[in-house]
């Protein structure tokens, strides 16, 4: 046993994980332990590799009908092409020069917090709003020139389900369908096709009002999928899932790629774009502040985090002591919930090593875990502050110095 | 426009139209205040005023009734801006902003389903008026042209408020801004009096006003005016089908493409 003075089952479970990593967990593990939610994700990037492997070879498949490499325009560059994109609400530059490319078949992760700019980004590309500068290519049509022509070749799942409340499931993806011109036989038999792919059938024909929120989620999803499109944008695909929910849509985005689909996906969660994306654009205030594969970007993250309560604010230092020794980058500190968060690469051997040391130095503890970066994470390590402190303190680069110090190793 | 964004107009508007037919059966409550509010006009003015106004040679309640049915689908264009302020606010336009169809439908198809209410209301007015003792004298095939220029003339005032709903700041706004527009049209007429007995400015407002002339048009093709009754003096109202007619294609020309442009510029 690893934790001195574990408060709930979490801890356990979360050293066993640790431990079983190194093994290779089964995917079996993953449905069952999902449900933890504080340690879910750090099993769910165990099981990761697995599913990956799977993908990876189906990356560039034979295809057919509408996402037909044949049928697509040649000599385009990347399925999604877009540079120097801006565009302003009164005073909030929301997307401020965004330059993104996104290769045929591949899917690329925006993450950013809250506020950045994913939404209006998606929207530029999606033909909802105009730009006002920058120009972008989806699927060989430009979006300010030929719109007509990109809503033809995307699907868009938007931050907020595009469904009708009044109408049922099937009524939804049949009005779609035909709004895609499909004839009425092709409509509902496309309708009841993406009901059953995204386990709707029982509850098709209830009024959508009735639905839960992750049953409104996979109807969206099942809308933007109607035509098949070769490109698809998904805006948050997961806020406000359970872990099940999100599970299940991860599977379908995994499996559109399989396909051969072109993905833009926004997120706030690293582990949703490390777990999904090829490539992954960090944004923050419209625009791009790192970018690079999965792999690139935990390099200059760093790996797992140590992440340290303590119970008696008179030791901090000392354990902050103790954290950088162990520390591979800088030390995240939050005097007020006497919080130290620390890089580690050596996994569980790092988390033993300070645990022991605490318990020689007799520090209180009140919580120790070992985790996967998140998103917070990476904004401090790439901008030496957290997404809260950014958003708090606004555009400036100041941070509210009693709650929070940046120092170095 | 050619002829392939045509056919797609037609096609896209009629799905959305049957959308929005779809809604009106499972939320019942729109329907039921437009069915119970004719039957509450007729019998409210026939009761009400029927008895209380004398019109020399003819009798107020088959005079009232044409009134009470122009004056009763004006006030339903309403239900057109509520329906399209309400969609606007729903996520489903987020959807039909995505997808390659016709950027005129969901207004089109808007403003096609409302006949519906309209055809509903008109055919429980008629009803109701012939239980009061409202009669059609003339032929069966005039009061249902009659029946039709109040359907188009109520189809026009729908792209007025459809474009009223997109230009308010918020949808709670939308009922007392078509008010501002309804109240002078359906009063400032010979609706409920004849228009000889106005003062001078109003009554030549109300004798060129289209709301007398469909109203004026609906009587005399029902044959709801005594033949000792003198020639009205307003072209306007000598002409009153033709008048109504080339009213109706100017307003859904005029209101048709501002409320379409509207809306393509919403977010
Ligand atoms: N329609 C709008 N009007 C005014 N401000 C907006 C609008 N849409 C977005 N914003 C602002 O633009 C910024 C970026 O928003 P958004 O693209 O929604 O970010 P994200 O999706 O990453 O959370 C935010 O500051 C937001 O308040
Ligand atoms: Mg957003």
């Amino acid at each position: 046993m690893c934790v001195a003075e574990p408060d709930n089952d979490d801890h356990l479970a979360l050293c066993g994980v640790s431990r079983l990593r190194g093994a290779g967990v089964m995917e079996a593990h993953v449905d069952r332990l999902a449900g933890m939610s504080r340690i879910g994700w750090s099993v769910l990037c165990c099981a990761k590799y697995g599913a990956t492997n799977r993908v990876v070879g189906t990356k560039w498949p034979v295809q057919s009908g509408i996402g037909s490499k044949e049928e697509r325009e040649p000599d385009v560059p990347g399925a999604i092409v877009a540079e120097g994109l801006t565009k302003r609400f009164g005073d909030v530059l929301a997307v401020a020069g965004l330059d993104l490319t996104v290769p045929e078949g591949t899917v690329l992760g925006l993450l950013g917090p809250n506020g950045a700019g994913k939404t209006t980004a998606v929207s530029i590309l999606t033909t909802l709003i105009e730009p006002d500068s920058g120009t972008a290519l989806v699927a060989g049509a430009d979006v300010v020139r030929e719109p007509q022509k990109v809503r033809e070749r995307i699907g868009l799942s938007g931050q907020y389900a595009a469904v009708d409340d009044v109408l049922t499931g099937y009524e939804n993806l049949e009005m779609i369908g035909r709004l895609y011109r499909f004839d009425r036989r092709r409509a509902r038999q496309r309708a009841d096709e993406l009901l059953e792919q995204f386990e709707l059938t029982d509850a098709a024909h209830r009024p959508v009002k009735t639905y839960s929120g992750g049953m409104r989620r996979r109807l969206d999803l099942a809308g933007a999928l109607v035509a098949e499109p070769p490109v698809i944008f998904l805006d948050e695909p997961t806020t406000g899932l359970d872990p099940r929910s999100r599970l299940g849509l991860w599977e379908v985005v995994r499996d559109l790629v399989a396909r051969g689909t072109t993905i833009l996906l926004t997120t706030q969660y690293l582990e949703e774009a490390d777990q999904l994306a090829d490539e992954i654009l960090v944004i923050d205030h419209g625009t791009a502040i790192a970018s690079g594969t999965s792999d690139e970007l935990k390099a200059r993250v760093g790996g797992e985090r140590l992440d340290l309560t303590l119970g008696n604010e008179a030791q901090l230092e000392t354990a902050v002591m103790i954290m950088r020794a162990v520390a591979t980058g800088d030390v995240e500190i939050e005097r007020e919930q006497q919080r130290i968060v620390a890089p580690v690469d050596a996994g569980a051997a790092s988390l033993m090593r300070v645990l022991r040391e605490l318990d020689e130095r007799g520090i209180e503890l009140h919580d120790l875990s070992i985790r996967r970066p998140t998103l917070d994470d990476v904004f401090f390590a790439l901008t030496g502050h957290t997404t809260a402190a950014a958003q708090s303190a606004g555009d400036g680069d100041g941070l509210p110095a009693d709650r929070r110090e940046v120092r170095t190793r | 426009m050619s002829f392939d964004s045509l056919t797609a107009l037609v096609h896209d508007s009629a799905v959305i139209a049957k959308r929005n037919i779809i809604k009106i059966r499972r939320v019942p409550d729109v329907l039921v205040f437009v069915l119970i509010s004719p039957i509450m006009f007729v019998l409210l003015f026939a009761y009400v005023f029927g008895g209380s106004i004398d019109i020399p040679g003819s009798n107020y309640r088959e005079f009232l009734m044409a009134g009470i049915f122009v004056q009763t689908v004006v006030f339903g264009a309403t239900f057109t801006g509520a329906g399209i302020a309400d969609d606007m606010q729903k996520g489903i336009i987020t959807r039909f902003r995505s997808l390659p169809m016709s950027r005129t439908a969901v207004l089109a198809g808007r403003t096609a389903s409302d006949v519906v209410y309209n055809v509903l209301s008109l055919a429980i007015m008629m009803a109701t008026g012939f239980i009061v003792g409202w009669r059609i004298r003339d032929g069966i095939g005039e009061a249902l042209v009659a029946c039709v220029l109040i359907l188009i003339f109520a189809y026009a005032l729908s792209w007025v408020m459809a474009y009223v709903a997109l230009i308010v700041p918020s949808p709670e706004v939308i009922n007392n801004a078509s008010f501002i527009v309804i109240f002078p049209l359906t009063f400032v007429a010979n609706t409920f009096v004849p228009s000889q007995n106005l003062p001078r400015l109003l009554q030549i407002f109300a004798e060129w006003n289209p709301v007398s002339a469909a109203t004026q048009a609906a009587r005399e093709l029902f044959g709801n005016i005594p033949h000792e009754t003198p020639q009205p003096e307003a072209w306007a109202l000598q002409h009153p089908v033709l008048y109504t007619l080339v009213w109706s294609v100017i307003i859904v020309a005029v209101f048709a493409p501002l409320a379409v442009r509207r809306y393509r510029r919403q977010a």
